[in-house]
């Protein structure tokens, strides 16, 4: 077997990584011995490369929350330790991290968050550098991979010299942007081991008020250390009309926008190195801070009484990413010039071209069967299935956060007024998801005598991130074999009665349509489980491609409801009804070469004009 | 540090296609050469059927990793709409070099959008020169759809600062490390897709 280049990679050689995959060599090479994570975009590739180095613990965590519990339990043996996660990923953590924060550590702990900015894939897009400040840590925040990865190295150091967690701050343009980075070898550390220390290690409401001075103590330690940092620097530039205050990828856009301006690029950001600030200040008359999300260096320079003029969100975009484009702009229009666009070719109108699901997604037939079945309200939930909102299911009434679907399932149906009174709730989420914050919810749901129908989709994978294992797997990390959670059991373990747990396989149409109506009918908490795998992971298996007969499709379009991509229309037309109504007709054909023979669309055909691509010989009787 | 001392590229298409194979293999042969390279891909739900852009930027030194409109050398657009849609990102003069492969999405089955109908025309309409060939037919020639993204690193080797061989070198060694016997087949590929743009060329 070929070994990994990122794991193979002697010192010194030059390599194009991405910021992700710089992290995970860095926490090797750092001497660190356990990193979990929960998968979650921007931060996936981190824990998938990590755990390419086959010295050290890596997980899939169940949550964010357990991921960075794991990680402090190998800090307190001694050991250095790591976690990755999403930016929304630290508010489910954030329980664990406020009161560690008061601990401390034992090996150098470190937490590399990265935020969505720009909203790639997620439901909000927060700013993590709050969290700094908040928990009275150190912040820091790599420009590209290669500080990335020397920031990672170091912040197990500071993690250890500081007696803290250290926070890395990602954003998207780090995590997934591939540039030149130099790699050095690995540092073993020796393992302190525990050290029973309960007023330290027990934080009850006694020991952790203790503590509280300490933490103090350290912050003026932390100022004086992010002052004296190596990772915040003042560049020098000849135009001192205007100096730039800086951080993450919008140095670098910066940087590139006004290579001729005096910049404060700032790594470790948090607590503000203030001397370097003062030092800015004094030979600029007007300072743009550019920072991605919240406002909130810019409020910290305003509150420090400085004699200069403070731009920041006042000028530059208020959310999403930052540019050399979109900064140029208003900038020059602050030092009183004109600036002039580039030349665009004005865009041309083309249709819009969402994510949907795949091509014989286990998931097309439950949203095909949810999108037909009537008077239901349906709680949704993060995952692949989220795309069940979209066309042309448009079967997904909320969705909020991460396991959320349950609790919300519960109060739709709790809340509800009268005129609700008839309707069946439906929550919907996937294996992984369940197993992430959705159990609690739904023991909620039977503790409280929900009337809610539970669809749980079990593709044996975290799909939308691409596939990774989990409890529900039968897999771990390096994918080799672990113990596979029996769905069945666990719900009727958190108190589904058995005759209320169903099995449904999700590409029988017929069977999905009478078990949702069934169970909506009930008037207690049930649970449809479905069990097929994800088609982008090994266990699923390809069967034979169908095709359409031409001359038995009526055009009546209802297969395309369903939603497969290999699914195409070759013809459109009208046709007006005995009732003079005028229906839109749509031929269509089965892009065979994609077609996994799944066997979903022809139940959606009323003409049986859907067929195996090899006719079967008819045996003679 | 003046930007068009940077080679800007803009790989376009949708999830799967291998966008992101090909803007890696463009880096690495910028690499070769000598140059500092920054790729990085927008792709919100990738491997979803959606809309998935890879930027490379080549030079010197590369600061922002992000092509910006108007600025791009050239477009790859592995798809015709997809090319389509990303010319506001070239800059004045620069070539769009399309895949006239056509995949209709959902929303397109569904009624809801038309395809457009000449996307070559569409683009040469917004006064941009375009390069179009049909990389699909070619692969499947060939023998597989897969390689598709072989001719388009292909289609584009002579365009690049560095010249065609150093690109091909790349394409083809990490074939070598992990399926030798594909070598061959992409090697074919690779020169189907220089020879397809020049006749493009000749054309347009
Ligand atoms: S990745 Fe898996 S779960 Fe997600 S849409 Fe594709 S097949 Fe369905
Ligand atoms: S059988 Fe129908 S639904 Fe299944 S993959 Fe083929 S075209 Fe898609």
């Amino acid at each position: 077997m070929l070994t990994h280049p990122l794991v193979s990679a002697e010192a010194g050689t030059k390599m194009l990584l991405s910021g992700n995959e710089a992290v995970a060599r860095a926490v090797w090479e750092a001497g660190c011995r356990v990193a979990a994570a929960y998968p979650g975009t921007p931060s996936t590739e981190i824990l998938e490369n990590v755990c390419l180095f086959k010295d050290m613990y890596s997980e899939w965590s169940v949550n964010e929350k357990v991921s960075l519990e794991v990680a402090i339990g190998a800090s307190m043996a001694g050991s250095r330790a790591f976690c990755a996660m999403k930016h929304v990923g630290l508010n489910v953590a954030s329980d664990a991290l406020m009161t560690q924060t008061l601990a401390g550590v034992g090996g150098g702990l470190v937490i590399a968050v990265a935020d969505d900015v720009g909203f790639s894939s997620s439901q909000n897009e927060q700013d993590s550098r709050f969290w700094g400040r908040f928990a009275h840590l150190p912040i820091l925040e790599p420009a590209d991979s290669q500080e990335a990865f020397e920031m990672t190295r170091l912040a197990f150091g500071l993690s250890e010299d500081l007696d803290a967690p250290v926070i890395l701050r990602m954003t998207t343009r780090i995590c997934h942007v591939k540039a030149m980075v130099t790699v050095g070898e690995r540092h073993e550390k020796a393992v302190a081991g525990f050290k029973k220390d309960p007023d330290r290690w027990v934080m009850t409401p006694a020991a952790a008020q203790k503590r509280v001075p300490w933490m103090l103590q350290r912050d003026r330690r932390l100022k004086d250390m992010a002052n004296r940092s190596g990772l915040n620097r003042l560049e020098q530039g000849a135009d001192k009309r205007l100096g730039f205050i800086t951080s993450g990828p919008a140095y670098m856009h910066v940087k590139e926008a006004f290579p001729n301006h005096p910049i404060l690029k700032m790594g470790f950001s948090h607590p503000l190195p203030e001397r370097e600030i003062r030092a800015l200040a004094e030979q600029v008359e007007k300072i743009v801070v550019a920072e991605e999300v919240e406002p909130l260096v810019e409020g910290e320079l305003k509150a420090m009484g400085l004699d200069v003029v403070i731009h920041g969100k006042d000028i530059l975009p208020e959310f999403g990413e930052l540019s050399p484009a979109n900064m140029r702009g208003p900038v020059a229009k602050l030092l009183g010039e004109t600036y002039k666009p580039p030349v665009t070719i004005p865009p041309v109108k083309v249709f819009p071209r969402p994510p949907t699901m795949c091509t014989a997604c286990p998931h097309l037939g439950v949203f095909y069967t949810l999108s037909r079945v009537r008077n239901i309200y349906i709680s949704g939930d993060i995952g692949c299935y989220t795309l069940g909102a979209g066309h042309p299911w448009e079967a997904l009434d909320t969705c909020i956060s991460m396991g959320a679907s349950m609790g919300i399932a519960l109060g739709l149906d709790k809340g509800r007024g009268a005129v609700d009174e008839k309707k069946g709730i439906v929550g919907v989420i996937g294996d992984s998801t369940f197993l992430h914050m959705g159990m609690q919810g739904l023991l909620d749901i039977v503790y409280n005598k929900g009337n809610v129908t539970i669809m749980l989709l079990d593709n044996r994978a975290v799909g939308m991130t691409g596939g990774q294992e989990n409890p529900g797997s039968g897999r771990d990390i390096h994918g080799e074999e672990a113990p596979r959670v029996d769905f069945a059991k666990l719900v009727e373990a958190l108190g589904v009665r058995p005759e209320r747990i169903r099995r449904v396989d999700p590409y029988v149409l017929p069977d999905l349509f009478k078990t949702v109506r069934h169970e909506v009918k009930q008037n207690e908490p049930s649970v449809i489980l479905t069990d097929q795998p994800c088609v982008l992971i090994d266990d699923y298996d390809a069967l034979k491609p169908l095709y359409v007969e031409e001359d038995k499709c009526t055009g009546c379009a209802n297969c395309l409801d369903v939603g497969c991509p290999a699914i195409l229309v070759t013809k459109r037309g009208k046709e007006v009804k005995n009732n003079g109504k005028e229906v839109d007709l749509a031929w269509v054909k089965i892009e065979t070469s994609a077609c996994t023979g799944c066997n979903l669309c022809p139940d959606t055909c009323a003409h049986d004009a859907i067929l195996p691509f090899t006719p079967v010989v008819a045996e003679m009787p | 540090m003046e930007a068009d001392q940077t080679t800007n590229i803009l790989v376009c298409g949708i999830g799967g296609q291998g966008i992101m194979t090909a803007a890696e293999v463009l880096s690495e042969a910028a690499i070769a050469t000598g140059h500092d390279v920054k790729k990085t891909e927008v792709a919100g739900m990738a491997q979803r059927g959606g809309v998935v852009t890879s930027h490379v930027r080549f030079g010197e030194k590369v600061f922002s990793p992000v092509v910006a409109a108007g600025t791009a050398d050239f477009i790859l657009g592995f798809e015709a709409a997809e090319g389509m849609r990303w010319i506001p990102h070239l800059r004045p003069g620069a070539a769009a070099l399309v895949n006239t492969l056509r995949l209709e999405p959902p929303v397109v089955s569904i009624g809801l959008f038309d395809y457009p109908e000449d996307p070559v025309m569409a683009i040469r309409e917004a006064g941009v020169t375009c390069y179009p060939f049909d990389a699909g037919e070619a692969a499947r020639e060939l023998g597989n759809l897969k390689l598709v993204n072989s001719i388009m690193l292909g289609a584009v080797a002579d365009q690049l600062p560095f010249g065609a061989e150093v690109l091909k070198k790349c394409l083809l060694d990490r074939f070598k490390v992990r399926k030798p016997k594909l070598v061959d087949i992409n090697d074919q590929a690779f020169e189907k897709g220089r020879a397809l743009i020049r006749a493009a060329a000749k054309v347009c």
